[in-house]
């Protein structure tokens, strides 16, 4: 008897519990849905204009103005295909090329002098250290437009106008100092024992920096390529600046190229050599995501 | 072949000395023990061996070798780090045989070399594995092998051991000693400079050990040495467990010894060893083990009353407090015919012949006199 009534009252203690449990479980439900919609909303509203540029692209050139709306009711690839040829002697390849030859330089240049500037500052003490690190700080505080007139005497000085140099270079020299203090961050967290061990196995400074800090900087590494590729690529200033001749143009002067040069603009075409141009970017960032949160994260929090 | 000597060694770091022109000389094969608390820069001096610190005087030689100057690669060194130090990105083999690439050897001699040395620390399982799938005891016995691989003349060991819990610590400890015993006996001079701040490890480990405080050399003895005749108070209260019970005292007459209101007499031997210019003002010294408890209606001794008392099994600790100062005595638990009690009265009797008697101002032993 009392055995019963005890696994009764057991009983309705465990329903009491099982549906306080269901109850909390639903609010969590319905609460996550609406944080949900609210984030697609919001997400859609940021990245119409986006889509609507995908649909444009394939639109004729009457229909572009005529609706808001993402699907053409007339769909076509004229827009690829006229684009592609450009109203110059050369067609969209070319550009597509011209901005692999500026980028993978200065994607290697940078990775490797932002590597040695941020080790000299992370690990070595050397006099006048404190003002060169402060002075670095203080180049990446100065707006980018401040330092263009000096450096374009200073390129025109040394006759590279109208080639890649203005535009490797200073990156090869670990001119990008959003770069260096990146590493040097990074580099801070990074424990000294192994360089140190590294040290008492025989290595050279330049041997553990290799065999050592190179490999477990790797994530940072590839964050500092990942940037300056979208940079690079979204660069519309610096190669308007030293590029005079059409046939070095990146993809990012020759998309403003074939506004200038057209009477009536071909807006379809504009529409899709841009979303040709911005299709590496997009591709790049969603396959290596992880590594740029990471590469921000590693850099802003733990310094 | 390897005798590591430090000549008026000195370390600063902008306006603070860490280290104060210490002497040392460390025979070659010898197991050097470094001790002392957190701050009393033995890691520095260490690392100024291996020449990872820069050295602000003074010189350091390696076997005849001036080596002041000399980078940690070309000093016939190797060093076990704290927390292993393993390079994450290469496999325990790639970590073993890490020194000896960088020096081009020829790849069959990096094969023998690993295998050995992978044998002697029964490690040969874990040669495919990255560091981080590695325990904390094993890590550390790849982080020896890296050093043994490379045949150095000078082992340096910084705290190899205090990131192992306390069981696996000491059977590393035995390891470690059996590994220099074997490469001595194998006619390879092996000289250790082992660091640590646990004073079991140095005293079950060195053949000598330098006990270190605020920069400075306190003692450098064996273990024996170090515990029987410590060189001052603070080498007396470092060594040993639990520690010295140490305070102020008179020496009344030459012959008497004075603690609080409390007197007993020195015996003649002991006497003898006590400096004859000793100054009366002084601090007595006796280990926890050193005393007897006499009878409580005994003419002299200290009296006291018992404030603790815990058994540890095969002894017991007794808390006593004689007028303001606390001792500790331990006394053995077996055979025991009175039980003792909080809050007893207690007569203990420090043992003549383990009287430690030290100038209150120096901190000096002033009873080792014969």
């Amino acid at each position: 008897m009392t055995e019963q009534t005890l696994s009764s009252m057991l009983s309705t203690h465990d329903l009491e519990a099982i549906r306080a449990r269901k109850r909390e479980q639903r609010k969590i439900f319905i609460s996550s849905i609406i944080r949900y919609v609210i984030l697609f909303v919001v997400g859609l509203i940021m990245l119409y204009p986006l889509i609507w540029l995908i649909g444009a692209s394939f639109k004729t050139n009457a229909e572009m103005f005529t609706s808001a709306g993402f699907w053409p009711t007339h769909p076509t690839v004229s827009g690829y295909i006229e684009g592609w040829k450009t109203s110059t002697p050369y067609t969209f390849g070319r550009f597509f090329l011209n901005t692999l030859l500026i980028l993978i330089p200065k994607m290697i240049g940078t990775a490797i002098s932002a590597t040695a500037v941020a080790y000299g500052f992370a690990r070595f003490e050397f006099p006048g250290k404190k003002v060169l690190f402060a002075s670095l700080i203080a180049i990446l505080l100065l707006p980018n437009v401040v330092t263009r007139i000096p450096q374009y005497l200073l390129f025109r000085e040394f006759g590279w106008l109208d080639s890649f140099l203005p535009l490797w270079v200073p990156s090869a020299l670990a001119g990008d100092a959003f770069f260096v203090f990146m590493l040097v961050q990074f580099l801070r967290a990074i424990p000294r024992d192994m360089e140190e061990a590294a040290r008492v196995d025989g290595a050279s400074s330049w041997q553990a920096l290799l065999f050592i800090i190179v490999p477990l900087l790797t994530p940072a590494l590839i964050s500092v390529c990942l940037f300056q590729f979208m940079w690079t690529m979204n660069d519309f200033l610096g190669p308007l600046i030293y590029l005079s001749s059409v046939d070095k143009y990146p993809v990012s002067l020759a998309l403003k190229l074939s506004i200038d040069t057209t009477e009536a603009f071909a807006w379809n075409k504009i529409l899709s050599m841009s979303v040709l141009a911005i299709t590496p970017a997009l591709v790049v960032f969603f396959v290596a995501q992880k590594y740029f949160i990471e590469g921000i994260s590693a850099g802003g929090v733990k310094g | 072949m390897a005798r590591v000597q430090l000549k008026s060694l000195e370390k600063v770091y902008g306006k603070f000395k860490a280290v104060h022109g210490i002497d040392l000389e460390i025979e070659d094969g010898e197991f050097m023990v470094l001790v002392g608390p957190s701050g009393c820069a033995k890691s520095t001096t260490l690392r100024m061996i291996a020449g990872l610190e820069r050295i602000s005087g003074g010189e350091i030689r390696i076997g005849d070798d001036l080596v002041n100057d000399k980078p940690p690669g070309q000093r016939g060194i190797a060093m076990v780090f704290q927390n292993y130090a393993l390079y994450p990105h290469m496999k325990v083999k790639n970590n073993l045989s890490f020194g000896l690439r960088l020096k081009h050897a020829p790849k069959d001699e990096i094969a023998a070399s690993t295998e050995e040395v992978s044998h002697i620390l029964e490690i040969e399982e874990y040669l495919e594995r990255l560091p981080k799938q590695l325990s904390g005891g094993q890590a550390q016995r790849v982080a020896v092998g890296r050093a043994l691989i490379k045949k150095p003349q000078v082992f340096l060991f910084d705290e190899p051991l205090s990131n192992l819990d306390a069981k696996l610590r000491a059977s590393m400890r035995v390891r470690i000693t059996d590994l220099h015993k074997q490469l001595l006996s194998e006619g390879m001079h092996s000289t250790v400079v082992y660091v640590t701040h646990d004073q079991t490890e140095a005293m079950t480990m060195g053949n000598r050990i330098c006990v270190m405080k605020e920069g400075r050399i306190m003692q450098v003895a064996d273990p024996y040495t170090l515990y029987q005749r410590p060189a001052n108070a603070f080498v007396a209260g470092f060594i040993g467990s639990p520690e010295m019970n140490i305070g102020d005292a008179t020496l009344v007459d030459g012959g008497k010894l004075k603690i609080g209101t409390q007197t007993f007499t020195i015996d003649d031997k002991a006497r003898a060893r006590i400096d004859k210019d000793a100054p009366s003002e002084v601090t007595f010294g006796v280990r926890p083990q050193h005393f007897t408890v006499v009878d409580q209606d005994a003419e002299e001794g200290l009296l006291g009353r018992i404030s603790h008392v815990e058994f540890m099994g095969h002894e017991v600790y007794l808390y006593i407090t004689v007028e303001d100062q606390s001792f500790i005595v331990v006394v053995p638990a077996t055979g025991l015919e009175r039980q003792y009690l909080r809050d007893d009265a207690i007569r203990i009797m420090p043992q003549q012949d383990a009287l430690h008697i030290f100038n209150r101002r120096t901190g000096e032993n002033i009873s080792l006199s014969a």
